[in-house]
């Protein structure tokens, strides 16, 4: 009996080395593809383990952390969440974050490569692992009055502030808007605010971020561009210069003549007097004399047709590059296929105030490690010269002209000078929904530097279709941003 | 036959020579012993730093209750099995040690805590383990020669197919998790399996003592196998029939599997024809594949194995009759890696349902890693080889069939529950001996252990029990002495 015995044996022998050879493929082999697993728990569980990061405003963290029951045990909180999360995003133990909270998460959670050897000596020396922090260029009081403004206001909306010397992003709000805080537990009020905010429950979409990711058409405010397109391709050299623009002026290949808002004086007008009153017959000549691709040769250098990293990505601002005479007059009005975010017409106005140079705009100035080091810090960079200092000067003249005897006098702020430009810009099929009111402006101090370029749009389906004017329900609100930034400098 | 078993008349001398050659090992026993107890006391410890940063208040009376039992258990097989394996009962006092310490473990767990799962499993673990060792101490006492079983084959049977149908009593059987493999007295849930593999394995060995012969030598050679007659494969197909009828009704592949194993084992130790084994093969997977051909319950446990990824989804998007266990216990292995996270660090309550009883491998496979698995596996192999040396060591047929078969279904159960864990083969409703949580499963390994203590004591006494033969005892008695 002893022969078969030992062949038992054996036999039990290789059932052991089977499950040995099979728990060295699953514990070594495959260990780190399981480990990483997005679906395995323990790397949610891990991400919360410790306390997050936070990012700062003006020195102050808008974020914090809460302890929670279960196995997470940190997650996410916001001060005035639903002012800031254009900026900070999301971060949820269910969803996932988005913008700032996702593109440095790394910085936020510790796990960045830059902090391995700091957390490698934290673990020798038993220190809990922390988070480094992400400092912004924002400005707290800027903020504040772009999103009350747009509370105020009560319909769609956004607002972006820059700093045109350096393409700091001062404010950047958008309304409505929703409070991250409340979807970044696991708990059932999570999934229910989370379901509350989806768009298919919610036609006001308040987790779209209108200030980077929605383009509007942009109106008037796009004749901004338009003139400089003018001023660079040497059609005119001087705001006072007449333009000799018939009126009406019948559009190229059509017989159908652009018309004006109202009755102004926009036969043979200046520029000046052309952007002070809005003209469309003006700038649609202009565009059609000046041609698609030198309009968009133009655009393309304000940034339209590109995304902007800021670095939160921001939508395309569209000029088109197909159009015949007509539409490319139509185009260079802020109608036809232009779009624009509201991003896209602050760097607009950045790019006249610092004299015709753009910078790229940016949000985070520095990251820190948890002990405030920097790890690395943002270089204001140049993003383009639309224009000449000449010719940026030229239209910053012609601009202040709008704010102070045009359609923009609502911007007038005492004792600084602002130039601005209002814009009405019909939607919808036959222009039959509500126009979209935009303004966008910059102030100059005393010694001709600019603190701070704005733009704002504002979509009401409320409001009376006639009251809807940039210069009456956007131009308020660029103000007080504007003055929030002045005031915070003093 | 072998050559231990070759018959000698039993003088003076061979019992003589026998007594020196032979030391009991019991020292040994003793040393091991006191790792196999310090080793879980400081697992204990361990946990209760890493979960709650203290030392645990319970830490004195685990050791000291664990070490009585141990104690108690070394002490009567010291005088009552002085010559048994030293090796047995430290081995499974560890086990049992550290299962204990990994169900404690996930007593911690608020997850488990919530749904009921675990909280209170280790005190009751650890009456379980008394009442298992209390058993062992009984069966190493009362049971003075094994070869006493003997006398129940026929008993042994009826008693085995009763506790295999038990769990399908209306009323007293419980379907959990789609096997039906348990039975519910009095607020306890008991695998009558466990028990059934003992009482079957004694069967067995009973009744291919006395057919060996006929099954073994009445066959025709074709193809170079040896093929048994018809009526001798009678044996054979009834058991067989009787594992398909366990697979239909109850469910349980593992259970299925192990029965059949260990008949198709001591089937091939009693006969030394190959050709059982082959017949075994042959049966059980044209069984199982038969069976799982129109079972859905069987089915689901195939699909999961194939894909457990996609059953981890099927189940969280609730679709009914879907688990994400076999999943989370890849997770948690995976997660362990090398070396584990540490006792008490890792996530294997993930698992959730049955994370300490039928998945507790995957508790040890995260916090003490593919190294510390390794370990507990070749403690596993250590018994069964023990089983096997206790059965090439026994002078009778049936203490060898009866060690073989107990050791051989140990090591296929291993097999079935760890491969079902680390996704090699289907999952099935079995569990580690020792290490998982439940009263049947640890007073039946109990059982088990003291069964093979008591043969393996008789095979390496130094005075051989008489020997089979009558006449040889006749002229013994005549002989002056």
């Amino acid at each position: 009996m002893n022969k078969p015995l030992r062949r038992i044996a054996i036999f039990c022998g290789l059932l052991v080395l089977t499950l040995l050879i099979r728990d060295n493929w699953l514990q070594y082999v495959k260990a780190d593809d399981l480990k990483d697993d997005e679906h395995n728990r323990r790397v949610a569980i891990a991400r919360y383990a410790s306390p997050r990061g936070d990012i700062i405003v003006d020195g102050k963290a808008i974020t914090g952390h809460a302890t929670t029951d279960g196995d997470f045990k940190y997650k996410r909180t916001y001060k005035d969440g639903a002012m800031w999360a254009p900026v900070t995003g999301y971060v949820s133990q269910v969803y996932g974050a988005t913008q700032l909270e996702a593109i440095d998460d790394g910085i936020l959670t510790g796990n960045d490569d830059r902090l391995f050897f700091r957390n490698t000596l934290d673990m020798i020396t038993g220190k809990q692992k922390e988070g480094g922090n992400v400092v912004t260029t924002l400005n707290a009081a800027a903020q504040k009055a772009a999103y009350n403004g747009l509370k105020a206001q009560g319909g769609k909306g956004a607002v972006v502030a820059l700093e045109p010397s350096t393409g700091k992003i001062l404010a950047l709000a958008s309304f409505p808007s929703y409070d991250p805080s409340t979807i970044a537990g696991d708990g059932a009020s999570d999934g229910k605010a989370w379901q509350k905010l989806q768009k298919k429950n919610n036609p006001d979409d308040p987790m779209l971020n209108r200030a980077l990711r929605e383009v509007y058409p942009p109106g008037s405010t796009f004749k901004v561009v338009t003139a400089a397109a003018a001023l660079e391709h040497g059609k005119y050299t001087e705001a006072d210069q007449k333009t000799e623009t018939p009126l009406p002026w019948i559009m190229p290949g059509t017989t159908t003549p652009l018309k004006n808002e109202g009755n102004i004086p926009c036969e043979d007008a200046t520029l000046r007097v052309a952007l002070q009153y809005s003209c469309n017959t003006v700038f649609g000549k202009i565009g059609a004399d000046l041609g698609n691709e030198k309009m968009l040769e133009t655009a393309k250098k304000f940034g339209f047709t590109e995304e902007q990293f800021t670095p939160v990505r921001s939508s395309a601002s569209v000029f088109s590059d197909d159009m015949n005479d007509s539409q490319t007059a139509l185009s260079s009005i802020g109608q036809f296929n232009t779009a624009a975010t509201p991003l896209q017409m602050a760097m607009v106005a950045a790019a006249v105030a610092n004299n015709g140079t753009l910078m790229k705009p940016y949000m985070v100035d520095e990251l820190q490690a948890p002990n405030l080091d920097t790890i690395e810090k943002t270089d204001p960079e140049e993003y383009s010269k639309p224009l000449s200092a000449e010719n940026a000067q030229i239209l910053q003249s012609m601009m202040e002209t709008v704010v102070k005897d045009g359609t923009g006098k609502n911007a007038q702020i005492p004792g600084v000078t602002v130039g601005g430009k209002t814009g009405t810009a019909q939607h919808g099929v036959e222009n039959s929904e509500n126009p979209y009111a935009w303004f966008i402006s910059y102030a100059k101090q005393s010694d001709n530097s600019s603190p701070v370029a704005v733009a704002v749009v504002i979509e009401d389906e409320n409001a009376n279709r006639d009251d809807i004017s940039g210069g009456g329900l956007a131009a308020p609100i660029a103000k007080s941003v504007m003055e929030a930034v002045i005031n915070s400098k003093k | 036959m072998s050559s231990t078993n070759t018959p000698h008349s039993p003088t003076h001398h061979t019992s003589t020579i026998g007594a020196i050659g032979a030391p009991s090992r019991r020292n040994t026993e003793l040393a091991l012993l006191v790792f196999a107890v310090v080793i879980p006391v400081f697992a204990y410890a361990n946990v209760g730093l890493a979960i709650n940063d203290e030392v645990p208040a319970g830490l004195l009376s685990y050791g000291l209750g664990l070490g009585l039992l141990a104690g108690v258990g070394h002490l009567v097989v010291r005088k009552f099995a002085p010559y048994a394996d030293p090796l047995l009962l430290p081995l499974a006092t560890l086990l049992n040690g550290l299962g204990l310490v990994a169900i404690w473990r996930l007593d911690q767990s608020e997850l488990l805590q919530s749904i009921k799962q675990a909280g209170t499993a280790a005190p009751r673990q650890l009456l379980y383990t008394a009442l298992g060792i209390a058993l062992f101490i009984a069966v190493v006492i009362f049971l003075k020669d094994h070869r006493v079983l003997q006398r129940y084959t026929y008993i042994s049977m009826v008693g085995a197919l009763f506790l295999l149908l038990l769990p399908l009593v209306p009323g007293l059987g419980q379907n959990i998790y789609g096997a039906k493999i348990w039975i519910s007295v009095a607020g306890f849930s008991i695998q009558p399996g466990e028990f059934a593999k003992i009482v079957l394995a004694v069967f067995f060995a009973g009744y291919l003592m006395v057919k060996r012969d006929a099954l073994a030598l009445a066959s025709r050679r074709f193809m170079g196998l040896y093929l048994p007659r018809g009526r001798d494969l009678g044996p054979i197909l009834v058991v067989w029939a009787i594992s398909i009828l366990i697979l239909v009704f109850e469910t349980d592949l593992g259970t299925s599997l192990l029965f059949f194993g260990m008949f198709v084992i001591m089937l091939y130790v009693a006969t030394e024809r190959t050709s059982w084994i082959v017949f075994g093969l042959l049966m059980s997977a044209a069984g199982a594949v038969g069976v799982a051909s129109f079972e859905p319950h069987i089915q689901q446990r195939v699909d999961a194995w194939l894909d457990p990824m996609r059953e981890y989804t099927l189940s969280r998007a609730n679709e009914v009759g879907h688990s994400e266990q076999a999943m989370q216990a890849l997770w948690a292995f995976g997660s362990g890696g090398t070396l584990g996270t540490g006792w008490g660090q890792g996530h294997s309550d993930l698992i959730r349902f049955a994370a300490n009883s039928d998945f507790i491998l995957a508790t040890f496979g995260e916090e003490l890693g593919l190294a510390g698995v390794m370990a507990l596996l070749l403690l596993y192999a250590l018994i069964a080889e023990r089983g096997v040396r206790t059965a090439l060591a026994a002078r009778d047929p049936f203490g060898k069939l009866l060690a073989i078969g107990l050791s051989g279904a140990f090591a296929l159960q291993v097999f079935v529950v760890a491969g079902g864990v680390m996704g090699l083969i289907p999952l099935t409703g079995m569990t580690m001996p020792f290490l998982a949580y439940g009263g049947s499963s640890v007073i039946a390994n109990w059982a088990l252990i003291g069964i093979l203590l008591r043969i393996s004591d008789t095979a390496r006494r130094p005075a051989p029990a008489p020997a089979a033969n009558p006449d040889a005892e006749m002229t013994q008695v005549v002989r002056p002495s």
